[in-house]
């Protein structure tokens, strides 16, 4: 068996494998980069290699430090997670010679999946069902036209040498064949100065699943279900999930079977994923590509099937069969996981850097409503967010029973999950766990981009949901005020008396409400009761409203409170009613007009400019970097904009108040 | 008898609605509040008793006579915020558009005498068109009389100006001798001269929200404490603040009960420091770390920001924080920030309130800029506040303390009396380039002799052990325990007395 595991990786995926291994007895190697230095993985592992700066290709993908790591520590196996060389051919074949297991597939697996074109044949000829299209030369709009009609409408028309949607064209006849074929290859010679041309069926309802497959050393290969991961912003998944809403049981076994004879095609053994486009229309599905490592999405494989996808591939690496066969496969209940990205949603998912001033994950575990929660991350509180690698915080899986549990037990892992300090993509996810496309299982790949069509401005909160937070917010006045009149130094008998009478602002709509115990009553006579408790200072809550339990983010905005939940984002005013009266007298104020220009806010000498005249630069995006005082400081876009005018080169000293650039 | 009391009623109701309807519509017009509606909201509901309801001016030139309201043109009274007994006065802009008389003066003045007497703070409403003309030089001795009693109160008894609509001239100079002064956004201002008399004089062309909105007050001129979006939020705003204040110098800061274990450790601020020192990180962060339930109320956010003041609580009760801010000019010293700390540390140092220091400066700002306005005399007004300050004074030096700045910031060889430090800190003449550079001039040449000289220096003056070693830093501290241990330190100083000795004052660098 193996005894010592290097994890030729970072972050969350090195923590992950760490706990596996840890579970088996095994020892383990963190490696890190210099911006990895404080990182969770680097703690969690028994020992640990510094391998070198911190971009990744200085580090973490080059081969010959990770051997030395290797050989430095004497680890007898190596994990690459995914990402980085997990699907490496060459250090592959450098452990082989190194005489090191690496724990993944062997070397001619990932060099066949590795290259699209060879990968998709060996798949047909495997019986594996492929986008139908023709990959040759086409002579003429005739030929496209003939070869359209054999592959049936509709069909897309690319551009060989395309990109960003030049060249392309889908056609639904013949006519719109012969069109696209003439204008894809005329935009392509202009644009590409290549006018090759090529045609494949268009899938109209693209949704992306996937087949897990796992296999040993000794000819047994089984799949493990699927994972849909149709729910993607520019092809980054964002939300998985398995089983798929949409497979029946005997597309699935199709799947499942293709997905086997590929993998066995290749002589795959270890963990990879047969990753399949479905004709949500149609309900047929044709070959993507195969990924010959551990999926990031894994976690949901393994909630639904109870088998430990890394404990499986490292009993693989080690010669062992696998103990289980395909019959003894059991897809049990349903699976989501939510990736947390530092990304804003606010603007436009721009990365987000920077220190995690909170970080408080739901508990983990089996929940009393028999839900589980289960979180794989590779940060803690007080860390840093860095520029160098991808931006996931961490993944968070829920799983229920059926699917909509576990999507509710999503909603509330959510709502009580704790992240401040940068911008992130919690509020997003949140909002798509509230929607009801989304809750009925009608995906596309397409799903974000036709959801959310004006980017993400927050949810608003529905008339039940305002009055459920003003309620709350009634109940957190109370308490905050019944400790205010508690100060010292009070003038005897005539202390404030706290009302029960209160008029809460929020999102716009107001409302007058009573306060008895725990009951808020309102205006129009009805009433809710609200349990809970709340401390001045918590930043999180839980409240139950008539019986229903709703975890919010609480936090101080001047004298309101901030209230977040379920991707709602809003303050509330919680005042008595003569001054809620007067209240409303107040102006409403424009948000102020943000300069357009981008003024020096310190003396000091500017290092570098990183945009350029022309440029469109999202709110948030750096913009400049001023050093002044021996520090530098990274000046940011307040919003949208294009650069009109930059006026200053590297190198230039600044005074206060000198113009950078301007905006158009 | 019943008549009697209806004529009661009927005065007062007369006297409520100061320059009339059509007046009050106007001042809501603009986006402002009555002055009455306005002490509803400051004060607790119900609380407010007036006094002088039914005052009217006695000028009979330009035909005054005919011009009398009851109140004339300002509300005064006392009443009580979370139950703690405050005086207000609050000018009534419907009147004679808030104008001050020797009768208007003559309120604010018994109340301001009531409110000494007492030991209970005043907050200054100001909504007022200026002196009033037709009194001449009565109504400018009611302005005087009003500052005397500015003075006589500096330091007794706490005094706040909100300045909720014009306030020019003369005016400007009874909120400029109180504590702290806030703003409404975009309708009020302040200036000694008006647009039209700068254009005049001067043929600058600037409108009175340039001049002297608060923006320009909060920013530029540090004349204001703060602004806030409308009367209710400022209003709401000064409530807070005042939860934070004693009500006079012979009482200790308020305490209320908290929900706040004062031994809560924040592992987070293990790694606040970054590893590079030219590598900015968010003071504040640390500042909501400390503080009760992550409470701050910060003095003066706008103006110099590369030092940060405030309040916070602690078990609590009211601290006083004065922070350097690396992510602002390194945090440097300078004539803004040193100011703008010798005036809140001396302000602590008056009514009682701890201070604690957070400590990251690499120095003071060089420049002919700085030397030429005054720098050794301004940074002399914070070694000055500080060494002045006899109240518990606790200081914790998180990474840079270098050269003069680490005597200023609350150093113990000043008055400080618990110094702590992270293991971070860096206690030296100045950073380690520098000081090799001027150590070893002669092996500037030598780029690699000069990096192991650096590194030598590094390894020996860059931590807080050399302090430690000679008693000037009482402990170095473990970052994520900070909050226990700052709490222990103020719980130890409770009931620190410190004997000074007699003069009439002493003659700080004004």
């Amino acid at each position: 068996m193996i005894k010592k595991i290097l994890i030729a990786n970072r972050g969350e995926i090195a923590c992950r494998v760490i706990k596996t291994a840890r579970k088996m007895g095994i020892k383990t190697v963190a490696v890190y980069s210099d911006a990895d230095r404080n990182a969770l993985h680097v703690e969690m592992a028994d020992e640990a290699v510094h391998i070198g700066p911190a971009p990744s290709s200085q580090s973490y993908i080059v081969i010959e430090k990770i051997l030395e790591a290797i050989r430095k520590t004497g680890a007898d196996a190596v994990h690459p997670g995914y990402g980085f060389l997990s699907e490496n051919a060459a250090f592959a074949e450098a452990l082989e010679k190194e005489g090191v297991a690496f724990i993944g597939p062997p070397v001619g697996a990932i060099q066949a999946m590795g290259d699209k074109i060879t990968s998709k044949k060996l798949a047909a000829e495997a019986g594996v069902s492929t986008v139908p299209g023709h990959m040759g030369l086409i002579a003429d709009a005739d030929e496209a036209v003939k070869i359209s009609a054999s592959i049936g409408y509709p069909v897309m028309i690319k551009a060989s040498a395309g990109g960003g949607g030049k060249g392309m064209r889908i056609a639904w006849n013949d006519e719109e064949a012969r069109e696209g074929f003439q204008s894809s290859k005329n935009e392509a010679k202009s644009s590409f100065g290549d006018d090759r041309i090529f045609i494949e069926k268009f899938v109209t309802e693209p949704r992306h699943i996937e087949i897990q497959v796992l296999g040993d050393k000794h000819g047994t290969t089984l799949y493990l279900g699927e994972r849909e991961c149709s729910i993607q912003r520019r092809n980054q998944k964002v939300i998985e999930e398995a089983p798929s809403p949409f497979l029946d049981e005997a597309t699935r076994k199709a799947m499942g079977e293709q997905a086997v004879a590929l993998a066995k095609a290749v002589g795959y053994h270890s963990a990879g994923t047969v990753e399949f486009i479905v004709d949500g229309k149609a309900n047929k599905f044709y070959f993507l590509e195969m990924n010959t490592r551990l999926q990031v999405e894994h976690p949901v494989t393994e909630l639904v099937t109870g088998i430990d996808l890394v404990e499986q591939m490292i009993r693989v690496a080690a010669g062992e069969k696998l103990s289980f066969g395909q019959s003894d496969v059991k897809l049990n209940g349903w699976a989501i996981e939510s990736r947390l990205y530092a990304e804003d949603p606010y603007r436009n998912f721009l990365p987000s850097i920077g220190r995690l001033t909170r970080y408080r994950p739901p508990a983990e575990g089996k929940k009393d409503d028999g839900t589980i929660v289960r979180n794989d991350t590779g940060v803690f509180e007080g860390g840093e967010i860095s520029m160098y690698y991808d931006p996931m915080i961490a993944k968070l899986c829920t799983w229920g029973k059926d699917r909509l549990t576990a999507i509710d037990a999503m909603g509330r892992a959510l709502d009580d999950f704790e992240v401040e300090g940068i911008g992130h993509n919690l509020p997003f996810l949140s909002a798509v766990m509230g929607q009801e496309r989304f809750r009925s299982g009608r995906l596309t790949t397409a799903y974000i981009a036709e959801e959310f069509r004006d980017g993400f401005t927050g949810v608003q909160p529905g008339e039940a949901m305002a009055r459920r937070l003003a309620a709350i917010a009634a109940l957190l006045n109370r308490t905050r005020e019944a400790r205010a009149v508690e100060i010292s130094g009070t003038i005897g008998n005539h202390k404030r008396v706290v009302g029960k009478d209160w008029v809460v602002t929020l999102g716009g709509a107001s409302f007058a409400v009573t306060l008895e115990g725990g009951s808020v009553r309102f205006e129009d006579g009805t009433s809710l009761v609200v349990g809970g408790q709340w401390q001045p200072g918590d930043s999180h809550a839980h409240f139950t409203i008539d019986g229903q339990r709703m975890g919010v983010k609480v936090s101080r905005s001047g004298t309101g409170f901030r209230l977040r939940h379920a991707g709602i984002d809003v303050i509330a005013h919680v005042r008595e009613p003569h001054v809620a009266a007067l209240a409303k007298l107040m102006p409403v104020k424009l948000p102020p007009d943000t300069s357009r220009m981008l003024l020096c806010p310190m003396p000091g000498v500017i290092t570098s400019v990183l945009v350029a005249e022309g440029d469109t630069v999202e709110a948030g995006q750096a913009l400049a970097t001023v050093e002044a005082m021996k520090m530098e400081n990274i000046l940011r876009a307040e919003k949208r904009a294009v650069v009109k005018k930059v006026a200053v080169k590297a190198g230039q000293s600044l005074a206060v108040d000198e113009l950078i650039m301007e905006f158009e | 008898m019943r008549a009697v009391l209806e004529q009661l009623e009927s005065r007062r109701a007369e006297a409520r609605l100061g320059g009339g309807t059509r007046r009050i519509e106007a001042q809501h017009g603009k986006g402002k509040l009555t002055a009455r509606e306005r002490i509803d909201v400051l004060l607790d509901e119900g609380s407010f008793e007036e006094y002088d309801m039914y005052v009217t001016h006695r000028c009979t030139d330009f035909g005054m006579e005919a011009q009398k309201v009851a109140g004339d043109g300002v509300v005064t009274g006392w009443g009580t915020i979370n139950g703690r007994q405050v005086y207000v006065f609050s000018q009534d802009f419907t009147v004679l558009g808030g104008s001050l008389s020797e009768t208007h003066a003559q309120k604010i003045c018994k109340i301001m005498d009531m409110a000494l007497k007492n030991g209970a703070p005043v907050i200054g409403l100001n909504d007022s068109g200026g002196a009033r003309i037709q009194e001449g030089v009565a109504s400018l001795a009611g302005y005087a009389d009003v500052f005397k009693r500015n003075v006589d109160a500096s330091g007794i008894i706490p005094q706040i100006s909100v300045i909720m609509g014009p306030c020019a001239g003369g005016a400007v100079y009874s909120p400029a001798m109180t504590d702290f002064i806030f703003m409404v956004r975009d309708s009020s201002y302040m200036f000694v001269t008006g647009p039209d008399v700068v254009k005049t004089v001067t043929n600058e062309i600037v409108t009175a929200e340039e001049l002297g909105g608060a923006r320009t007050h909060t920013a530029k001129s540090s004349v204001a404490d703060g602004a806030y979006e409308n009367d209710i939020e400022t209003l709401e705003m000064v409530r807070a603040l005042f939860d934070f204040l004693p009500l006079n110098n012979r009482e200790k800061p308020p305490v209320r009960p908290f929900h706040d274990d004062p031994a809560r450790i924040e592992m987070r601020l293990d790694t606040l420091i970054p590893d590079s020192n030219t590598k900015p990180y968010d003071m504040k962060e640390l500042i909501h770390a400390l503080a009760d339930e992550g409470d701050f109320f910060e003095i003066q956010e706008a103006f110099a920001r590369n030092i940060i003041t405030g309040f916070i609580r602690i078990e609590g009760q009211t601290v006083g924080v004065v922070a350097n801010q690396p992510m602002v000019l390194a945090g440097c010293l300078d004539i803004d920030s040193s100011r703008k700390a010798a005036r809140f540390v001396r302000f602590c140092d008056a009514f009682n309130i701890p201070i604690l220091t957070l400590v990251d400066v690499p120095g003071f700002l060089p420049g002919t800029a700085q030397e030429y306005g005054g720098v050794i005399k301004h940074g002399a007004k914070l070694l000055f506040a500080y060494s002045q300050a006899t109240v518990p004074m606790v200081t914790l030096i998180t990474r840079k303390a270098y050269g003069g700045a680490y005597d200023v910031m609350a150093s113990k060889h000043i008055g400080a009396d618990i110094n702590y430090a992270w293991p971070t800190a860096e206690i030296a003449v100045m950073g380690a380039k520098g000081a090799t550079e001027i150590l070893y001039r002669s092996e500037l040449g030598d780029p690699e002799k000069i990096a192991a000289r650096t590194a030598e220096y590094e390894e020996r003056f860059a931590n807080p052990f050399v302090a430690a070693e000679r008693g000037f830093i009482d402990e170095v501290i473990m970052p994520h325990s900070s909050r226990k241990r700052i709490a222990r330190a103020f719980a130890s100083l409770r009931n620190k007395q410190v004997d000074t000795r007699w003069r009439k004052h002493d003659t700080i660098p004004l």
